[in-house]
């Protein structure tokens, strides 16, 4: 394994060496170490590029790691991902990914992860995202995330965007089912000239299902975000969609959350706010001995958190 | 000792607010200045912060001149501020407030106990965000506390009981009681309340940007609750 991987995996996924649980570690678009227990396995597909997760009904306390990894340009890794979580389980997946370019060219990575959580399952899925390199060549990052729910199952998702990332679009589609619920919280930064589209929608099919979508994100710099949320309503449902954005020098943000009720028992609500740090919030740190600049990092720090 | 010295200030729209302030705070003594609304007292209170800058006029602190000093060297030469109106912070946790401002790092118990003396049933609120989940009286209190908590030399409570309740109040009070008599800390309180200049050791009286009156609690009470100015400046809480 390459130091950079190395060096990445720790930041995207607390690598210090090892990894507790099973994983599997993809670094330019090749195996470069896995681990499987006896309640989860992970299989190579044989039609694309891309593993099999496969988790046994039943499996508590358990953590999978499925970090990726590019370290130079002119990669431009694709891979599809799925993970079968059996009843009753109750586990964390880890799957950071870091891209590293100290080159002009491209270096790129397109995860397609599919969830299918199984009655009463539960899983928190931890995801962290980083650029690095010297190189001017784009660092991208371009997940699709496709998440299908039973009865009774909970999918929590953390995703978090620290820096670097020059472009990146991330879809995520969800259908969840009778009492089942879906949390997201994303944490987003853009600087300089980059720029990160975010598209999620998700149909509340069952009665009593729910939806909580958070994101919180800073654009500064010249860059560019764009905020998409769809709930669709079609039972009994409660969905939340709240974009929250703080935005400073020349960035853009654009947040449009769509709502859509087809049943007169879905209460859907969604908020977005955008704007500047308040300069009450600078002064209030500024009294307790903080620079400026502290007080302004501070308050991006907690808001991201 | 701080120091005002023939302090002018206007507002943007150009209004006068203060016409040559003047009057100084002794060390570890409590000083309450207060005057009818729009008098300019919390101008008086931001000035001191330096959230304001004179248009002329000096202010001293231990001597030394601070009237160019900007907000950050104002509090690292131990100047605290509680702001009237406190600020929200979404992402920013009520412990996080209180560590910044005492500047370490700080045990789940003596979190507790600095909100236990603003009258909040303390646990439950270390891990809450400053926002718009706490009451405006919540958000008040937790303001006091973070400056109750800085290691300051002076502290400045602009109209602590603005938007607190009575048993809050009556608490505070005891704990402002107490900092005086513990004499290490200076403190100016911007108050209308008489129960709180009660407790001073000395009274400033502004009105009309202008200092009507300054000297000993026990020669300025009495002054302001016999001429008439009592129902602007003392309403009973």
């Amino acid at each position: 394994m390459e130091l950079i991987t190395e060096k990445l995996l720790n930041v995207v996924s607390d690598w210090t060496g090892t990894f507790a649980g099973a994983y599997n570690i993809r670094e330019n678009g090749q195996c470069a170490g896995r681990a499987v227990t006896e309640n989860i396995d992970i299989i190579t597909k044989t039609d694309k590029p891309g593993i099999d997760i496969k988790v046994k009904p039943g499996t508590k306390k358990e953590t999978v790691s499925i970090p990726a990894c590019v370290t130079k340009g002119d990669i431009d890794d694709l891979v599809y991902n799925d993970f079968y979580v059996g009843e009753n389980s109750d586990i964390v997946i880890v799957a950071g990914c870091g891209v590293h370019t100290d080159s002009h060219e491209t270096a790129r990575h397109n995860g397609v992860h599919r969830f299918f959580l199984s009655k009463n399952a539960r899983v928190v899925y931890k995801e962290k995202h980083i650029g690095t390199g010297t190189g001017d060549g784009t660092r991208s990052i371009d997940p699709v995330t496709e998440a299908f729910l039973e009865e009774g199952a909970v999918l929590e998702i953390e995703s978090v965007q620290i820096k670097g990332v020059d472009s990146t679009r991330r879809k995520t589609k969800a259908t969840v089912g009778k009492d089942a619920k879906l949390i997201i919280r994303e944490s987003l930064m853009t600087d300089g000239e980059q720029a990160a589209d975010t598209e999620f929608e998700v149909e509340l099919n069952g009665e009593n299902s729910g939806a909580d979508i958070v994101s919180r994100s800073v654009a500064k710099g010249n860059s560019k975000q764009n905020y998409r949320s769809r709930i669709i309503g079609n039972a009994a449902c409660t969905g939340h969609s709240e974009c929250d954005a703080i935005i400073a020098d020349k960035a853009t943000v654009n947040a449009a959350p769509e709502l859509t009720a087809a049943n007169p028992d879905a209460q859907l609500i969604h908020e977005a706010a955008i704007g500047k740090i308040a300069g009450e919030q600078i002064l209030k740190l500024m009294t307790l001995g903080l620079t400026e600049e502290e007080a302004e990092n501070k308050i991006i720090e907690g808001f991201l958190r | 000792m701080l120091e005002l010295k023939d302090i002018t200030w206007s507002a943007p729209s150009g209004e006068q607010i203060l016409k040559g302030v003047s009057f100084k705070v002794p060390d570890n003594r409590l000083v309450a200045v207060t005057g009818p609304n729009g008098g300019g007292k919390t101008t008086i209170a931001k000035l001191i912060a330096g959230i304001e800058k004179p248009l002329s006029g000096k202010i001293y602190l231990d001597g030394e001149d601070i009237t160019e000093l900007n907000v950050t060297e104002r509090a690292r030469k131990g100047i605290s501020y509680a702001f009237q109106q406190p600020v929200r912070f979404k992402g920013l946790t009520v412990s996080d407030l209180i560590r910044l401002s005492s500047g370490e790092e700080r045990s789940d118990e003596s979190l507790c106990e600095v909100l236990r003396k603003v009258g909040l049933c303390a646990r439950e609120y270390i891990d809450r965000e400053v926002s718009s989940s706490l009451s405006g009286g919540e958000i008040k209190r937790i303001e006091i506390a973070t400056v109750l908590e800085r290691p300051s030399k002076l502290a400045v409570f602009d109209e602590p009981e603005a938007g607190i309740d009575l048993w809050s109040f009556t608490s505070l009070i005891s704990v402002f009681d107490e900092l005086r008599r513990k004499k290490d800390k200076t403190l100016v309180i911007i108050s209308h309340q008489e129960r709180i200049l009660s407790v001073a050791d000395e009274i400033v009286v502004i009105s009309g940007g202008e200092v009507k009156h300054s000297g000993d609690k026990e020669e300025i009470l009495p002054l302001l609750l016999n001429d008439g100015v009592r129902s602007k400046v003392c309403p009973k809480m």
